[in-house]
């Protein structure tokens, strides 16, 4: 499979950048964090709604540590948008269901068909101890459907990034999303 | 402690639907069933269906008597269902879940139960059919000349659950009277590929050994019911593998002897509403 290939390459990249990082003893920084990204496919459809996108980060057994970004109808009145909030199933049941919405900093708008970026918190990065972490992108569409893909990373005990899974090809509501330092 | 398979007949004509009992042994079902369980926004309301028939979910008997469903809300206090109305074959009611937490929705009873035989052969028996228990007239109700008198403790139980924001746990306690389930697991929380733990108790003990029928919606299309009888433990614990998402109709019957006198019989029986989501 191509996300295989992918992952192998960015192995390799990680390795080289973990090495560096030991030889230069520098410390993490943002410019070597994961960054992620995004894209919302051109559908087909009679009725197209923008997907409800709710993308965060787990431990290797699935539990939750930070939302980074959910994007959903903010801006209705009385916050009628957060009603379809569980169809993002997964989030809605390690996160959302918990929250008071809207977060600041986590909320935002429905996105538009296009490849978007997402920077990692500097925040949620400083707290990661060594060990293997998920990027989960989750994303429901009304009168559409579901789709939920995970990407992979791991903090050595430099506090080096190194990509597992770095790109997977979503099938339904989600097209590439990617995994970069 | 007895666990014993009641048949359908039995169970119909004894307990659960006194009222109704006068129909041949199909395996009438009762079930509350709502739209949807897991809900947000705000103040958002649930639909809710309810009736007793043959198929899982598709009403095609009778309709839910309305007078006995009630609804709890987040702080386990009552609320009012609104538009409630029954058609020919179900009860239609809307559960509005303003403040976030869990509600519950239920039609439950328990008492004592009595048959006879009459001086001159007939069957005697109270409450009688479409009656509620009055435990403190029972004895008075039952003649002096009866035959073969069988006092017995029943109870039942059908309900469902359903969660606006985060599921609580607290309101959906056991009250400790009769055939009821500890939800260790939530019943608002399950996700298919995932083992959901809960546990029978009667009277607020564990329902040991006691058969559970779990049976999926979409039963009118296939073959087969696909029921799946699961048994719980000596601590009444269950283990519940969902396989699949989709509404599950759960239903639980157990008997033994160890009532408190007068009644020399006891038995319950559980009925739940479970919604699984795909993982």
């Amino acid at each position: 499979m191509l996300s295989d290939n992918l992952t192998a390459l960015s192995t390799l990249r990680g390795a080289f950048i973990f090495a560096s990082l030991i030889g230069l003893s520098v410390p993490v920084s943002a410019s070597t964090a994961p960054a992620i990204s995004i894209e919302i496919p051109r559908l087909q459809v009679a009725e197209y709604h923008r997907p409800y996108i709710a993308v965060w980060l787990s431990d290797a057994s699935q539990q939750r540590i930070a939302d980074i970004a959910v994007w959903y109808d903010v801006a209705m009145a009385r916050d009628e948008g957060s009603k379809w909030l569980p169809d993002l199933r997964q989030w809605w049941r390690r996160s959302g269901r918990s929250l008071t919405l809207p977060v600041d900093g986590v909320s935002g708008a429905t996105r538009p068909v296009g490849t978007h970026h997402i920077d990692m918190p500097q925040h949620i990065l400083d707290q990661l101890e060594p060990g293997d972490y998920i990027v989960h992108i989750e994303a429901a569409r009304e009168v559409g459907g579901r789709e939920h893909l995970q990407l992979k990373f791991s903090v050595n005990t430099q506090g080096a990034f190194k990509i597992n899974h770095s790109t997977l090809q979503g099938e339904h509501e989600l097209g590439r999303v990617t995994l970069s330092l | 402690m007895k666990a014993t398979k009641m048949t359908t007949a039995a169970l119909l004509s004894a307990v659960v639907f006194a009222s109704l009992s006068s129909t041949p042994a199909h395996a009438h079902r009762a079930w509350i069933l709502p739209q949807v369980t897991v809900v947000a926004g705000d103040e958002p309301m649930v639909s809710l269906e309810a009736a007793i028939s043959n198929d899982i979910f598709v009403a095609d008997y009778r309709p839910f008597n309305a007078q006995s469903l009630l609804a709890y809300d987040h702080a386990g206090q009552p609320i009012d269902l609104e538009n409630v109305h029954s058609g020919r074959f179900r009860t239609l009611a809307d559960l509005p879940l303003t403040t976030p937490g869990t509600y519950r929705v239920v039609s439950a009873s328990a008492g004592l139960n009595a048959r006879w035989v009459e001086a001159d052969g007939t069957r005697g028996g109270f409450p009688g059919r479409g009656q509620g228990f009055d435990d403190d007239a029972l004895m008075d109700a039952i003649p002096e000349h009866a035959d073969n008198v069988q006092i017995s403790q029943v109870s039942r139980r059908i309900e469902t659950f359903i969660t606006h924001g985060a599921p609580r746990f607290d309101v959906i306690e056991p009250t400790g009277r009769g055939l009821e389930m500890r939800y260790v697991t939530h019943p608002n929380d399950l996700f298919s590929g995932e083992t959901a733990y809960f546990q029978l108790l009667i009277d607020g003990e564990p329902a040991a050994h006691t058969n559970v029928t779990l049976i999926k919606d979409g039963m009118r299309y296939r073959n087969q019911q696909q029921d799946l009888t699961i048994t719980s433990n000596s601590n009444g614990e269950l283990q519940i593998p969902f396989a699949e998402p989709g509404m599950y109709w759960l239903e639980a019957r157990y008997e033994d002897e160890q009532a408190q006198p007068p009644a020399t019989k006891r038995s319950g029986s559980y009925v739940v509403t479970l919604e699984v989501l795909p993982e």
